[in-house]
């Protein structure tokens, strides 16, 4: 059987749903047997490739280069998850909904500075109104909760859809877990 | 006529975090600016606004899940100065354990996950390969033990805290629960396999050294500061000291400063082109203000670690140049060496009778409205810096974060090696590797001060002054 092609992304998370995929721990070399990692943080990919199995994305959208990463994951991926409380339900990104951007760019780059005050605005791509959970962008086809979801939850979920079954994700976490 | 050539590294992989490089060349060829782009922006220092202030070390765990710890613990620090308290003695040492572990799993994160690859299959390997996965191919005792030393980290951060990510046991005023005895003896009994793979690691480490003279000439080796904390006699120093600052003839610049009173002598400036704010040293002014922190920091200004093998490691640490150590990527040596004094110092400590002590919390109700933490993360000094109003409710804070701090200096050292490995003429990729490799030396922590995930290919063109294409390389 050709081997699966599995991708993990990062749009506006604290890579915390990330580290507990690696808390897996020895788990990681035998999902090496089942699947190729095509694109993360963690290998050299540059370009998110064209057919992939599953890919677990990390965090809420939140600025248009978030956006448009996520449209193109959906394109090039069969089922996706939305990993963890950020991508879910826009969490703890989503905590500067209720400020304009203006005034959380201000804090930043204005007021705790010492040299240079103003917002970066070359080559970085600007922050939407708000951060929103992936759903709200694309279709996601498995959600999975908590903040981080446990590591034997990622690997009970990975492994049930590396193996084309429909994980049971309720019974094995909730949100803020 | 100018010749606009530029080369776009984007996203720069196996780093903690989002940010893309350019490069710009002139008519000849010739590297002749470097600039390292941080890409996201979360606001963190907006987003707390109007919180009661006892949220604030969950919350900003939040920051970063590889480092949650560093700042629970200094966003906790913060705390314990609102409510003006003294942790009990059990708690800061239960704090200053749980900081140790963290080091411990994220330097094995650093050094195993991210930068193995170079180290063991080159700077030149194959993309598709380069990886964890790859060093498991080549060399599966390397992997595993990587795997391990990380889970040795992690684990016990879960025996401490209750959970590997994200924990809540570090509030204000101490910890939420004391230690069991029976989590201090599990965590007793894993301690000897830790410490053999550390060791084993560092021969491992000093042996790989010899084939990267090249990079050790190139990574970042010029003079600059370097901050880090100590204790009072001078030690290695991660939950609590004085900050010392060293220049590169080993000269102390600064010693005994408070890091409540940061804001005196450190600046932020701002890039138009970077999310990442460059910290500088003020009395110095922009940019000779330059500093370094974390592992090659903290080793360079500290006079010793305080325990047995660690120091052995350092005093030869120290023979590789006369005053400081300035050639960036020593930070992995410094980062082993670390590694190996937390898993001795944890050791001590929990062989402390009074760490089973049930006082683990001070109670008090805010007592100061202003508030600073710091502590040192993996990646150098973290700085939090609260106020709050009548009501504990979070009104303003400020994050000063190691990456930041080092910024001066990663951009030095992109410039450094680009000019030095990158021909615009004729382009490898393994040229371009070595100018993330170096980046990958300071391990930025992006999500800490920003992040995302990449989009673009690394496709690189030479572009003549008539808009002709003369060279290009991609990589998938
Ligand atoms: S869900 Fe929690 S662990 Fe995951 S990215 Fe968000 S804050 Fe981090």
């Amino acid at each position: 059987m050709a081997k699966k092609r599995m991708a993990t992304v990062w749009l506006d998370g604290c890579s915390g749903c990330h580290m507990s995929f690696l808390d897996i721990d020895e788990r990681l070399l035998t999902l090496a047997e089942i699947a190729d990692l095509v694109y993360s943080p963690l290998v050299d990919a540059k370009v998110f490739p064209e057919n992939v199995d599953v890919t677990l994305v990390e965090g809420a959208v939140s600025s248009e280069e978030d956006l448009h990463k996520i449209q193109m994951v959906r394109e090039r991926t069969t089922v996706l998850v939305s990993l963890g409380d950020c991508a879910v339900t826009a969490n703890v990104p989503g905590m500067r909904n209720p400020f304009s951007t203006k005034a959380v760019y201000e804090r930043a780059y204005r007021e705790n500075v010492t040299l240079n005050p103003g917002v970066p605005n070359e080559g970085v791509p600007r922050l939407l109104p708000q951060a929103r959970p992936i759903h709200e962008f694309v279709t996601v086809d498995v959600f999975v909760p908590g903040c981080p979801p446990s590591a034997d939850t990622i690997f009970y979920v990975v492994s049930e859809l590396l193996a084309g079954r429909t994980p049971q994700v309720g019974s094995h976490t909730r949100f803020g877990a | 006529m100018a010749n606009n050539r530029t080369i776009v590294i984007d996203p720069v992989t196996r780093i903690e975090g989002h940010s893309k490089i350019t490069l710009h060349l002139d008519d000849k060829g010739e590297v002749v600016d470097a600039r390292f782009h941080v890409t996201q922006f979360r606001g963190f220092e907006k987003l707390c606004e109007g919180r009661p202030f006892s949220e604030m070390p969950s919350l900003m765990a939040r920051i970063c899940g590889i480092c949650p710890v560093s700042h629970l613990i200094a966003s906790a620090k913060a705390c314990d100065a609102l409510l003006a308290v003294r942790i009990p003695p059990a708690a800061d040492k239960l704090r200053r354990i749980f900081n140790m572990a963290q080091i411990v799993q994220s330097h094995a994160l650093s050094v195993f996950h991210l930068s193995s690859p170079d180290l063991v299959l080159g700077m030149d390997a194959d993309p598709a390969k380069s990886n964890l996965w790859g060093v498991f191919e080549k060399d599966p005792q390397l992997a595993r033990d990587g795997i391990r030393l990380r889970q040795f980290g992690q684990q016990i951060i879960e025996r401490l805290g209750g959970k590997r990510i994200h924990p809540a046991w570090v509030v204000p005023g101490g910890v939420s629960e004391p230690l069991s005895q029976a989590d201090r003896d599990a965590i007793l009994y894993s301690i000897p396999e830790a410490l053999q793979i550390a060791v084993r690691t560092i021969s491992w480490f000093k042996q790989v050294t010899g084939s990267f003279r090249e990079e050790i000439a190139a990574f970042g080796n010029f003079p600059s500061l370097f901050l880090g904390t100590v204790k009072e006699d001078g030690s290695i120093a991660f939950y609590d000291g004085k900050l010392r600052i060293g220049d590169a003839t080993a000269t102390l610049v600064a010693d005994g400063l408070s890091p409540a009173r940061y804001f005196d002598y450190l600046g932020e400036k701002v890039e138009s082109w970077s999310y990442l704010k460059s910290a500088y040293y003020k009395p110095k002014g922009y940019p000779d203000g330059m500093y370094r922190v974390g592992p090659l920091a903290r080793l360079n200004v500290a006079d010793r670690c305080g325990t047995e093998r660690a120091d052995q490691e350092l005093a030869e640490f120290k023979e590789l140049q006369r005053a400081a150590i300035l050639s960036s990527f020593h930070y992995h040596q410094a980062r082993l060496i670390e590694l190996l004094y937390c898993i001795e110092r944890m050791e001590q400590l929990l062989t402390d009778p009074e760490i089973l002590s049930k006082h683990v919390r001070a109670v008090a109700e805010p007592n100061a409205q202003e508030g600073v933490g710091a502590s040192e993360a993996p990646r150098g000094t973290l700085f939090h810096h609260y106020k709050i109003d009548d009501h504990g409710l979070v009104r303003w804070a400020n994050l000063i974060i190691a990456t930041g701090q080092n910024n001066l200096a990663m951009n030095r050292s992109v410039l450094q090696v680009a000019r030095h490995f990158v021909r615009g003429d004729k382009l490898e990729p393994g040229m371009l590797n070595r100018v993330e490799a170096v980046i990958r030396t300071y391990d930025p922590c992006l999500s800490c001060s920003t992040h995302a995930a990449g989009q673009m290919a690394l496709r690189v063109q030479l572009v003549a002054p008539s808009g002709e294409i003369v060279d290009e390389v991609a990589r998938p």
